[in-house]
């Protein structure tokens, strides 16, 4: 089954596993899966997350200190996946590589986890995941950037399954009051190397933004903003997930 | 390639090196790579990193040998290779004029770096400065307190110093920070890496910049002893002293290379910086290298009295070195440390810099195990100055009570 089918724009959030706490970060994901996101992306916290902003960096930063382990990250993915969820683990490549990256796979897979997103690892350093992903069958989502060069954007996509995700801004993860004009530019020229969905992330934070990238972009990808609104609780989360169900279910071409 | 010792293609030292970044960086990589492999064959670039390196720099650096310490190290000769005279008081200079030159030659006009101690980034600073080149230092906030002068020498240099909150506020999280930056604007900026780790092709350009110390070293030894050292002994934080300086005697088998890590309060006590000694492969900062972590991969924060060797990575090359056994890695307390750097004050004149300090107590004890036969060559990578607030602390130099 295509990991995102939807017949539409899809909606992915992103939280991280532990924040605040194990039990809390569940409950986060399940209201986000209610809210209407197709698909999660549970994070794992890292000590030293060079791809993301304050924001992420802080609650990874708080779900360490509240005690998460790596293994919980399984029984988060196995409570996405009991509430009719979908998941996929976004993390840091070392924490999995630590693990042993055929085991965190078959782990991963166990727990009904559909695949990861690698966001230091290239498919140029990837042979062990490439092999650990076939033989469990888990989506290999790699990332590709405005900066990428034709040549790399075919082989990222040739490398990947499920989505690809172009992160549409040079810059760490964090909410922005624009969306980036080079998204549509990256998105129409990862098209021409592929027929997989591809997933615009980076900055999103509202439904009208969503409605903008669901004009061009397959999926629409939101994490920071999740995080802030976890402050509000499930409520909040389940509230930003249906202003942002909704924008992808309204995409509205803008005049560029 | 042009060098026996460099990493493969994908910038791998046997299994260790690679790059483990965000496809944001990658092409800037290729383009850096690229860049360098054509520079360093190019004689108006080198020609122009050695006259900088001469007329700016300060090089040759002296070796000077150091008879009175001698007699603390179990009578073995210990000849010390005088970095610290270098332009800025250390080996740093070497690689930021290498980098700066690059930087230049790939059109960008804004420099990011990382400091612990400060060497690094009042390096970059200068570099920058003789350049004319924009430059902002990332530098953990704990390091900013401990090293408050070279933090003054960067902003009279012209660069902007930002103090970074996150993590442990010290030299790890400054990289990450750099990163971040480099990623938001890697059109106009270069990263300019301080030590031989990071992403390819850091590792290995890092070390050529620095190979200056070994080439040197090697053949003032045999002019002034008329034989090679027994031992070369270097600190390793990241690594590009003692890089720098093994390379210029991997080809010389006989010649052991010991790098000394920082020991901390003990390895016993967790905490230290002793990467290679206590460490297990991993990936921090681009590279697969050992890395201190937990049993979930993530990173363990690094503890040293000295700032520039606090860091729980290592550069890729050390750690291909220590698997082959071509070197060997020790680790020195604090203590044993701050020991060293008043009995070389006291014999020699001479204010080590706190990390080459741990060198020189590394010397002490293989000079003691080589006795009177033994020559010892001690990379002296870096001057005191900046420690002298940590050397006040350490030993009551200046109590309250007389100020």
């Amino acid at each position: 089954m295509p990991l995102l089918d939807e017949g539409r724009s899809s909606l992915i959030g992103y939280l991280p596993a532990g924040f605040p706490t194990v039990e809390g970060s569940k409950s986060l994901l399940k209201a986000m899966v209610d809210g209407g996101c197709d698909l999660v992306e549970v994070g794992v916290p890292y000590s030293d997350p060079v791809m993301d902003g304050p924001t992420i960096q802080a609650a990874a930063d708080q779900a360490l200190a509240n005690g998460f382990r790596l293994r919980h990250v399984f029984e988060v993915v196995e409570a996405v996946s009991a509430a009719g969820g979908k998941a996929v683990v976004m993390s840091y490549w070392n924490p999995i590589y630590h693990y042993g990256v055929d085991k965190f796979s078959r782990d991963l897979a166990a727990a009904g986890g559909l695949g990861i997103i690698t966001p230091d690892l290239v498919p140029d350093e990837a042979a062990e995941w490439m092999a650990a992903s076939q033989a469990h069958g888990l989506n290999r989502i790699f990332l590709v950037a405005p900066s990428s060069t034709e040549e790399r954007i075919a082989m990222t996509a040739a490398a990947s399954s499920g989505f690809l995700y172009a992160t549409s801004v040079m810059g760490v993860t964090g909410a922005r009051d624009v969306v980036s004009n080079a998204a549509p530019e990256l998105v129409a020229r990862v098209r021409a190397h592929t027929d997989l969905p591809i997933g615009v992330g980076l900055g999103v934070k509202s439904g009208a933004q969503a409605a903008e990238l669901a004009a061009f972009a397959d999926a629409v990808i939101v994490g920071s903003a999740f995080v802030t609104r976890s402050a509000d609780g499930e409520s909040g989360v389940a509230e930003l997930a249906k202003e942002l169900a909704e924008g992808v279910r309204n995409p509205v071409a803008t005049a560029s | 390639m042009t060098d026996k010792h460099d990493p493969d293609q994908r910038g791998y030292f046997g299994e260790y090196g690679g790059r483990f970044l965000p496809e944001a960086l990658i092409a800037a990589m290729d383009e850096l790579t690229a860049v360098y492999e054509k520079a360093r064959l190019d004689p108006e670039f080198t020609g122009e990193f050695d006259r900088l390196l001469r007329d700016y720099a300060g090089r040759p650096s002296l070796l000077t040998e150091a008879k009175r310490f001698a007699e603390h190290a179990g009578g073995a000769r210990i000849l010390l290779k005088r970095e610290d005279l270098n332009h800025t008081g250390s080996h740093k200079i070497n690689n930021v004029l290498g980098q700066a030159l690059l930087t230049k030659r790939m059109g960008k006009k804004r420099v990011i770096a990382e400091t612990g101690a400060g060497q690094h980034g009042v390096a970059t600073a200068t570099a920058c400065a003789l350049m004319g080149l924009d430059c902002v230092i990332y530098m953990g906030e704990v390091d900013t307190e401990r090293q408050a002068l070279n933090v003054a020498r960067m902003r009279l240099l012209g660069a902007e110093v930002i103090a970074v909150k996150t993590g442990s506020r010290t030299l790890k999280d400054a990289i990450n920070e750099a990163l971040r930056d480099w990623v938001a604007n890697v059109d106009t900026t270069h990263y300019l890496l301080g030590t031989a780790a990071g992403g390819h092709p850091f590792p290995v350009m890092v070390r050529n910049f620095h190979r200056i110390i070994g080439i040197e070293a090697r053949q003032q030894c045999l002019d002034l002893i008329g034989r090679l050292p027994d031992v070369v002994a270097a600190c390793v934080g990241g690594g590009s002293n003692a890089i720098g300086i093994f390379h210029g005697f991997l080809d010389d088998p006989e010649v052991r290379l010991v790098g000394l890590e920082p020991g901390g309060h003990g390895i016993e006590s967790g905490e230290h910086g002793a990467t290679l000694t206590e460490g297990t492969p991993g990936m921090l900062h681009g590279a697969r290298s050992y890395l201190l972590q937990d049993e979930d991969g993530q990173t363990v924060e690094a503890y040293s009295i000295s700032a520039g060797l606090d860091y729980p990575g290592v550069g890729p090359e050390h750690s291909y070195l220590k698997d082959i056994g071509r070197a060997e890695y020790r680790p020195v307390t604090d203590a044993e440390a701050m020991d060293a750097m008043m009995l070389l004050s006291r014999t020699e004149g001479i204010i080590p810099a706190i990390e080459s300090s741990h060198a020189l107590a590394g010397a002490q004890v293989l000079g003691r195990e080589l006795g009177p036969d033994g020559v010892i060559l001690v990379n002296l990578s870096g001057r005191g100055d900046k420690d002298m607030g940590t050397a006040n602390k350490f030993f009551n130099l200046v109590p309250e009570s007389d100020s």
